[in-house]
C-alpha cells in the first residue's frame, strides 16, 4: 500500500524551475518567436537542400559512407565549397607548384596497394594496409573550414575518423611527445619531386595533444566519396585550426618521437613557417597580412575579403591547447 | 615583309594582336573561366602580360639593329604603351580585386609585401614614360633629355624582375622568374655589349 504524506501532493519547485517573471510576462512574444523559429528551421532545411547538393561529389570516384559527426565544431554552417573548385585549386607540390598542377598531374599517383608504416616510440609498430586502417574508426562526415597560409579559404565536407583512434590503437609509449607525418615522395609518379622545390619527402608534425584532439581528422574521403588524388588520396591529415600545409597529404609513415619534428616548410624558411602554424589573424606572415581571407567561390571579384578568425574559428575547441603560450613567438 | 611593315595595316594589326590578351581575359571573366580564384588569376595574368610586353618592347631595338630593319622602330612606342596598359590593369586588379580599394589596407600591405612597393615603383617610372611618349614631348624635352628619361625602361625591367622574384620567393618557385630574367638580362646585356663595342 502506498502511504502518502500530506506533503506529497505538492512537489516543491526547484529554484531553477521557476519561470522568471520577465519570461512569464513575455510568453506571448516567446511563443511567436518559437513559431517563427520553427518556420525558420523548415525554411533553413529548404535552403540547405542547396548546401546538401554541394556536399556530393560528381559520382566518378567510389562512394564512402559516413555519418554526420557530432563532435563540437565538426559541422560548420558555412556553405561548402563547390567540388570543382576544391579539386582544381590545390597546393600539392609533389605534382607542381601551380595550383592547377595537382588536378592535371596527380592521375599518375598509384593509391593501391597502400600501406602506412607506424614507427618510433610506439608499442605496436608495423606496416598497416589501407583496408585495415579504414576499419580502425567509424567514418564520420565533418564540415571544416580550410584556411591556406596564402590567404584563401574553402569549406570541405571531409570523411574520416579522429586521428586519436589510430593513436590509441598503436599505443604510443610514455615518452612520445610528438607525432611526425611523412608523405609519399615518388619520383616516378610525382613530377614535382623531381623538381625539388622542397626537401622531399614532405614532413609535418603535431604535438601529441594536438594529434589527440577530437577535431584532428584522419581523412579518407570528401564530398561523400573517396579522396581525389589531387586532394591527398588515399589518406591524409586534416587539422582545421592550422594553415592548410599542416594537413599533410598521401601519408605513408606516422612516427612517434620525443623531440619536436622539423616540418618541411619550417626547414625551407624557418622565419616564415613555424611549427605550430595556427591560423591567427593577429600574427602576420612576415611577407603578408593574415587578417583577411578570400573564400573560394563565394567572395566574388568585387567582394571584400572576409576577416580571418582566431584558430580559424575553432578557438572554443582548441584554444586551451595553447593557454599561456606566446602565439607571436610560437607561430 | 619589310614593305608590309611600313603600312598602316601592320600598325593596326599589331595593336589588334596586343589587345587579344585583354579580350581573352575579359571573355574568360565573363564566362567564369578563370578557375577557383578569379581575382588571383586576373592579377597574375595581367602581370604576366606586362612582363611579356616589356620583353617585346625591349626586343625591338636589338632586332632593328641586328636585322638592319629601321622600320621596326615604328612599333616600339605602340608596344611600350600596350605594356603600360597591361601594367595599369595589373595595378587596378591588385587595388580593386585584391584589396577592395581599401587604401588603409593597401598602406598596411605595402611595407608587409615589399614586392608590392617594388612593383609600384616600376609603375611610377612606366607612367612617366607613357606620359612622355608622344611626339610633342620629345620636342619639348629635347631629344637628348627625352632619351635619357626613356632609358629608365631598363630600371623598370630590373624592378619588374625583382618584383616577380620576390613574389615567387614565398614558394621557392623561380622557374618562370628565370625565364623572364634571362630574356631581360640578354636584352640589357646586348645593349651594354653594343655600347662597349662602339667605344
Amino acid at each position: 500500500m502506498l502511504i502518502r504524506s500530506s506533503n506529497s501532493s505538492f512537489d516543491h519547485a526547484v529554484t531553477s524551475e521557476i519561470t522568471p517573471r520577465e519570461v512569464f510576462e513575455s510568453r506571448r512574444s516567446l511563443l511567436q518567436n518559437m513559431a517563427l523559429g520553427a518556420a525558420g528551421l523548415s525554411l533553413a532545411g529548404w535552403a540547405a537542400r542547396d548546401a546538401r547538393a554541394q556536399m556530393k561529389g560528381p559520382g566518378v570516384l567510389p562512394a564512402l559512407a559516413a555519418v554526420p559527426s557530432s563532435v563540437p565544431g565538426a559541422q560548420t554552417m558555412d556553405k561548402p565549397t563547390a567540388y570543382k573548385d576544391a579539386t582544381s585549386y590545390n597546393n600539392f607540390y609533389e605534382f607542381g607548384t601551380d595550383k592547377s598542377d595537382p588536378a592535371r598531374y596527380a592521375h599518375t599517383l598509384k593509391t593501391t596497394p597502400w600501406t602506412v608504416e607506424v614507427e618510433g616510440l610506439v608499442k605496436k609498430p608495423g606496416r598497416y594496409g589501407l583496408e585495415d586502417l579504414m576499419k580502425w574508426g567509424a567514418m564520420e562526415e565533418r564540415i571544416y573550414r580550410l584556411r591556406c597560409v596564402e590567404g584563401w579559404s574553402m569549406v570541405i565536407p571531409w570523411i574520416g575518423y579522429p586521428l586519436a583512434e589510430l593513436i590509441k590503437r598503436v599505443e604510443p609509449q610514455g615518452n612520445a611527445k610528438f607525432v611526425e607525418f611523412i608523405t609519399l615522395a615518388d619520383e616516378k609518379t610525382m613530377p614535382g619531386v623531381r623538381g625539388g622545390s622542397l626537401d622531399w619527402p614532405y614532413v609535418e608534425g603535431l604535438r601529441m595533444d594536438e594529434a589527440m584532439h577530437p577535431l584532428t581528422l584522419l581523412a579518407f574521403g570528401m564530398y561523400g566519396e573517396v579522396l581525389p588524388k589531387q586532394n591527398g588520396a588515399p589518406l591524409r591529415l586534416v587539422v582545421p585550426w592550422k594553415y592548410g600545409f599542416k594537413s599533410a597529404k598521401s601519408l605513408v609513415k606516422i612516427r612517434f618521437v620525443d623531440k619536436k619534428p622539423t616540418s618541411s616548410w619550417t626547414k625551407a624558411a624557418q622565419q616564415e613557417y613555424g611549427f605550430y602554424s595556427n591560423v591567427n589573424p593577429l600574427v602576420d606572415h612576415p611577407r603578408w597580412s593574415q587578417a583577411t581571407e578570400r573564400r573560394i567561390g563565394e567572395d566574388g571579384l568585387l567582394a571584400k575579403k572576409r576577416k580571418t578568425l582566431m584558430f580559424n574559428g575553432y578557438e572554443p575547441q582548441v584554444g586551451q591547447l595553447y593557454a599561456g603560450m606566446d602565439l607571436k613567438k610560437n607561430y | 615583309m619589310r614593305d608590309w611593315l611600313r603600312t598602316r595595316t601592320a600598325w593596326w594589326t599589331l595593336l589588334a594582336l596586343g589587345l587579344l590578351p585583354l579580350a581573352w581575359l575579359l571573355w574568360r571573366t565573363a564566362a567564369d573561366q578563370l578557375g577557383a580564384n578569379p581575382a588571383e588569376a586576373l592579377i597574375r595574368a595581367t602581370g604576366d602580360w606586362t612582363l611579356r610586353g616589356l620583353c617585346l618592347t625591349l626586343v625591338v631595338t636589338p632586332l632593328r639593329v641586328v636585322l638592319g630593319w629601321p622600320e621596326l622602330l615604328r612599333f616600339r612606342r605602340l608596344l611600350g604603351l600596350l605594356t603600360f596598359g597591361y601594367a595599369c590593369q595589373h595595378l587596378l586588379c591588385y587595388t580593386g580585386f585584391d584589396m577592395g580599394f581599401d587604401w588603409a589596407d593597401i598602406a598596411h600591405d605595402i611595407p608587409k609585401r615589399p614586392f608590392v612597393l617594388v612593383g609600384s615603383l616600376a609603375f611610377v617610372l612606366l607612367s612617366a614614360l607613357a606620359a612622355t611618349s608622344w611626339n610633342g614631348a620629345i620636342r619639348r624635352l629635347g631629344a637628348r633629355r627625352w632619351q635619357a628619361l626613356h632609358r629608365s625602361v631598363y630600371a623598370v625591367a630590373v624592378l619588374a624582375i625583382l618584383h616577380f622574384w620576390w613574389m615567387r620567393a614565398g614558394k621557392h618557385n623561380f622557374g618562370e622568374v628565370w625565364v623572364y630574367g634571362l630574356i631581360l638580362a640578354a636584352l640589357l646585356g646586348w645593349r651594354i655589349w653594343r655600347r662597349w663595342q662602339q667605344q
